[in-house]
C-alpha cells in the first residue's frame, strides 16, 4: 500500500509537471524548434520577447483590462453585497440569483451575446468592450465572496456608525470596507487572475489592441517556437513568484 | 421614515448599479442571442423572422449533430478519468504525505495552474508532437517502433483536458477529505474493516458530494471550452464550441452560432438537472 501510494504520487506528478517543465526547459533551446534534443543554452528567445513591441503592448493591455475590470467588479460587487446584506429587500432572492447567474454560463456564450449587442450599438471591438465583458464574469465572483463574508455583526456595526452620525459613504468607506478587507482583497486578486488569463471573450471583443492570451494565440499559428516557450515561461514564473510570496507572507497561517 | 424603510431604500440604491450592469451586459445580450438563434442567414443578410430553422438543421445535418456527440463524449470521458485519477492523489496527499509536506505537495499538484490557459495547451502540443518529448522517449527506449500520431486527434484534446481537471478535482476532493473526521475511519477499523474496505465503503461515499460538485464543474467547463480542442485536437473532430466559432468566423452566421450556443446551454442545464441532488454549490 505504501509503495503503491508513492509510486502513484511520482507518476501523477510526472504527468502534471511534464508539460510545464518541457515549456521552461525548451525556452532556453539554442535552435529553432523547442523539441529534443536540447542543443544548448541561450537566452536569446527571452531577449526577443522583451524586444517584441506587439507582445509588450499586449502585456500592458492585459494589465489595464485586468486591473480596470476588477476594480469595477469589486466596487459594484461590494455595493450590491452591502445593499443585500443589510435588509431583506422585496425580491432579494431574485436579485441575488440575477447577480450570480453569469457564473453558470460559459464564457463563450457571454462573449457571443456581448458581441451581438455591441454590434447593434456600434461599439467596436476594443479593450473597453473586453473590460465590460470581464466585469460581467467577475462581478458574481466579487459579489458572492463579499456577501458571504458579511454577517450579523456587520449589520450592527453599520447601524451603530449611522446612529453616531456617519453619512452613508462614510459608513461604507470607513466602517464596512476595512472590516471586509480580507474578502475585498481576495475577490480583487481572484478577479485579476481570471481577467488576466481570459481568452475567448477577449478574442471575440478585441481587434487591434489585443490582450496577452490573444497575442499568444496568434503566435501559435506559426507553429512551435522557443519564443512562445519563453513568453509562456515568463508568465508562469512571474505568477509562481507572486503566489509563493503571498503564501509566505499574507496567507501564512499559524501552525496548529 | 422608519429605520427599516430608510435602510430598504438605501439597500435598493446600493444594489442598483450591479443589477443594472448585469441586466445590460448579461441578461439583455443573452436574450438577444436567443432571439438571434431564431433568425437565419440569406446571402450575407440576417433575416429576423422567428423560426426554428437553425435547430432543425442542427439535428438533421450530420456535421453539426456530430459536434454535439463529440463534445458529449469528450466531456464524459474527461470527467470520469479525471475523477479516477484525482481521487487517489487527493487521498494520498491528505493521508499518506507527512503533514509538514502537505502544503508543498498540494502546491506542486496544481503548479501548472499558474501558467496561462492558452500556454498550458500549447505546452502539451510541445510534448505530444511527433518529435516531441514523449514520442522521442518512447521511440528511443524501444517501446514504440515509430512515433504515433497523437496531436490533432481526440486523444490530445482529452489528455490536455485531463491534465487541467485532475488539478481542479484534486483541490476540491482534498478540501473535502481534510474536513472528514478521522473517527469514521477509526470506527470502521475497530469494527473489523480492512484498509480497502475503509476507503471504498466509508471514505469514498463520504466524499461523494464534493466529488459530484467537482465532476459537474469539470463537465461544464470542459464542454464549453474552445481553446484546448482547437490547439490540441485541431480540425479533426470539431466540438460544439469549435463549431460555434467556425460559424462566426467563416460566414458570419450569427444565427447558427447562437442556436448552437443555446444547444450548449441546454446540455449544461441537463447536466445540472442530472446531478442536482448531489450538488452543494456553496462548497466550491
Amino acid at each position: 500500500m505504501r509503495i503503491l501510494s508513492w509510486a502513484y504520487l511520482v507518476l501523477i506528478f510526472v504527468f502534471i509537471l511534464l508539460p510545464v517543465v518541457a515549456l521552461v526547459v525548451f525556452s532556453f533551446q539554442d535552435g529553432r524548434l523547442p523539441v529534443p534534443p536540447l542543443k544548448g543554452f541561450t537566452l536569446k528567445w527571452y531577449a526577443e520577447v522583451i524586444a517584441d513591441r506587439d507582445l509588450m503592448a499586449a502585456l500592458w493591455n492585459s494589465f489595464i483590462v485586468a486591473f480596470g475590470s476588477s476594480a469595477v467588479a469589486l466596487v459594484l460587487g461590494f455595493l450590491a453585497a452591502s445593499g443585500l446584506a443589510r435588509v431583506a429587500l422585496p425580491g432579494s432572492v431574485v436579485m441575488r440569483g440575477v447577480l450570480i447567474a453569469p457564473m453558470t454560463v460559459s464564457y463563450l456564450i457571454i462573449g457571443l451575446g456581448l458581441l451581438q449587442i455591441f454590434n447593434k450599438l456600434g461599439l467596436r471591438p476594443s479593450l473597453l468592450a473586453t473590460g465590460i465583458g470581464h466585469v460581467v464574469i467577475n462581478l458574481p465572483l466579487c459579489f458572492s465572496i463579499i456577501y458571504a463574508a458579511m454577517g450579523e455583526h456587520q449589520r450592527n456595526a453599520l447601524r451603530a456608525a449611522r446612529d453616531l452620525g456617519a453619512r452613508e459613504w462614510q459608513v461604507l468607506a470607513l466602517v464596512s470596507a476595512p472590516m471586509l478587507a480580507p474578502a475585498l482583497a481576495a475577490s480583487f486578486f481572484l478577479s485579476v487572475t481570471f481577467s488576466w488569463d481570459e481568452f475567448i471573450i477577449a478574442f471575440l471583443l478585441t481587434r487591434f489592441d489585443i490582450t496577452l492570451p490573444v497575442e499568444i494565440w496568434s503566435m501559435l499559428r506559426s507553429g512551435l517556437s522557443p519564443k512562445t516557450n519563453a513568453i509562456g515561461s515568463l508568465v508562469f514564473l512571474v505568477s509562481v513568484a507572486i503566489v509563493v510570496t503571498l503564501e509566505l507572507t499574507l496567507f501564512r497561517k499559524p501552525r496548529p | 421614515m422608519s429605520i427599516e424603510r430608510f435602510e430598504r431604500k438605501q439597500g435598493a440604491a446600493l444594489v442598483a448599479p450591479a443589477l443594472l450592469w448585469t441586466l445590460a451586459f448579461f441578461i439583455l445580450p443573452f436574450a438577444a442571442m436567443i432571439w438571434m438563434s431564431l433568425a437565419h442567414l440569406e446571402g450575407r443578410e440576417i433575416v429576423t423572422g422567428p423560426g426554428l430553422g437553425n435547430y432543425v438543421r442542427i439535428f438533421s445535418e450530420p456535421s453539426l449533430l456530430r459536434g454535439i456527440r463529440v463534445s458529449l463524449e469528450i466531456s464524459a470521458i474527461v470527467t470520469v478519468v479525471s475523477v479516477i485519477l484525482a481521487w487517489p492523489l487527493a487521498w494520498i496527499i491528505a493521508t499518506r504525505v507527512p503533514p509538514r509536506w502537505r502544503r508543498l505537495a498540494l502546491l506542486l499538484a496544481v503548479l501548472p495552474f499558474w501558467t496561462s490557459y492558452v500556454v498550458r495547451s500549447y505546452s502539451w502540443a510541445l510534448v505530444l508532437g511527433e518529435n516531441g518529448l514523449v514520442m522521442q522517449t518512447l521511440v528511443q527506449s524501444g517501446i514504440l517502433d515509430a512515433p504515433v500520431q497523437i496531436m490533432a486527434t481526440r486523444a490530445a484534446t482529452i489528455i490536455g483536458f485531463i491534465h487541467f481537471f485532475v488539478m481542479l478535482l484534486t483541490l476540491t476532493i482534498y478540501s473535502n477529505l481534510v474536513q472528514l473526521s478521522p473517527n469514521y475511519a477509526r470506527a470502521a477499523e475497530d469494527l473489523g474493516a480492512s484498509r480497502l474496505q475503509v476507503i471504498f465503503l466509508v471514505i469514498l461515499p463520504l466524499t461523494l458530494p464534493g466529488v459530484m460538485t467537482g465532476a459537474f464543474l469539470t463537465f461544464v467547463l470542459c464542454i464549453g471550452d474552445y481553446i484546448t480542442p482547437q490547439i490540441l485536437g485541431g480540425n479533426s473532430e470539431l466540438t460544439l464550441p469549435q463549431l460555434i466559432m467556425l460559424q462566426l468566423g467563416r460566414r458570419g452566421d450569427y444565427p447558427m452560432a447562437s442556436a448552437l450556443a443555446v444547444v450548449l446551454m441546454v446540455l449544461v442545464t441537463l447536466a445540472y438537472a442530472a446531478c442536482a441532488r448531489w450538488l452543494k454549490m456553496e462548497r466550491v
